[in-house]
């Protein structure tokens, strides 16, 4: 299949919590060993799965600052949408896909880059919560808008939101 | 059925076994037959399923024991 001749993914990622952030990197992997062109659109609570693990993420103002002390993210610290329990249910469901040998997310999105899907922050997303580039795991795609996600949505033939 | 490879993927499940399945296809030649070993009974469906996506053919399948066995032939690159 030539690059033209492929067929669009296009995913939303609105959520920030763990389960749905797998959701939504199982499909995109599956998406992309099938051939298809996959890209993955991070807005809102989305972000935190694209923010770096390790070190603080800078922003500007105290209500931003503030409020990526709270709100950290990474891979690495998402929550289970339900049953979290504090943290317990999270930590349960990890140690279940271990069991399973499951690929943790932080493995996901690795193998997910290698495969070609893009993966974009949302450029609004971003100012709202003091996100700059430098928060971000690396491999990540410059910012965009909603026009462009629509452009490419509009020519997709599948196109989720997660 | 004969192979000219073998595709352990025994223990995980999906979509490990086809994101498994596509890497190892690339190593192969048009015309070659893959053998994927799976215990997630998912991969029944889910192969015909990538075949028919790909292009790739899906020979057939044999189960024994827990263990399905799929055949899968490269027809492109």
């Amino acid at each position: 299949m030539t690059e033209t001749e492929k067929e669009k993914l296009t995913i939303v990622v609105f959520s920030g919590e763990l389960d749905r952030a797998l959701a939504a990197f199982m499909l995109a992997t599956t998406g992309a060993s099938m051939g298809m062109d996959v890209s993955m659109y991070f807005t809102f609570w989305g972000l935190n799965i694209l923010k770096k693990n390790e070190g603080s993420i800078k922003s500007r103002g105290l209500m931003r600052r503030m409020f990526n002390r709270v709100n950290r993210g990474g891979s690495k610290r998402l929550k289970i949408s339900r049953f979290n329990m504090f943290g317990l249910g999270t930590w349960m469901m990890k140690r279940l896909m271990k069991e399973i040998n499951h690929p943790s997310l932080e493995e996901l999105i690795t193998m997910a880059q290698e495969m070609g899907v893009k993966l974009i922050p949302c450029t609004t997303s971003c100012g709202l919560m003091g996100i700059q580039e430098d928060g971000f795991r690396s491999g990540i795609e410059s910012l965009a808008g909603a026009a462009f996600f629509l452009n490419e949505a509009r020519q997709s033939k599948v196109t989720l939101f997660i | 059925m004969k192979a000219d490879e073998s595709l352990d993927c025994v223990g995980l499940y999906c979509p490990m076994p086809i994101v498994k399945t596509a890497e190892k296809i690339k190593q192969l030649k048009p015309g070659d037959v893959l053998e994927v070993l799976a215990d997630d009974k998912g991969i029944k469906k889910d192969m015909p399923a990538w075949c028919e996506a790909t292009g790739h053919e899906c020979m057939g399948m044999e189960e024994a024991e827990g263990e399905i066995k799929v055949y899968v032939k490269k027809t492109h690159d």
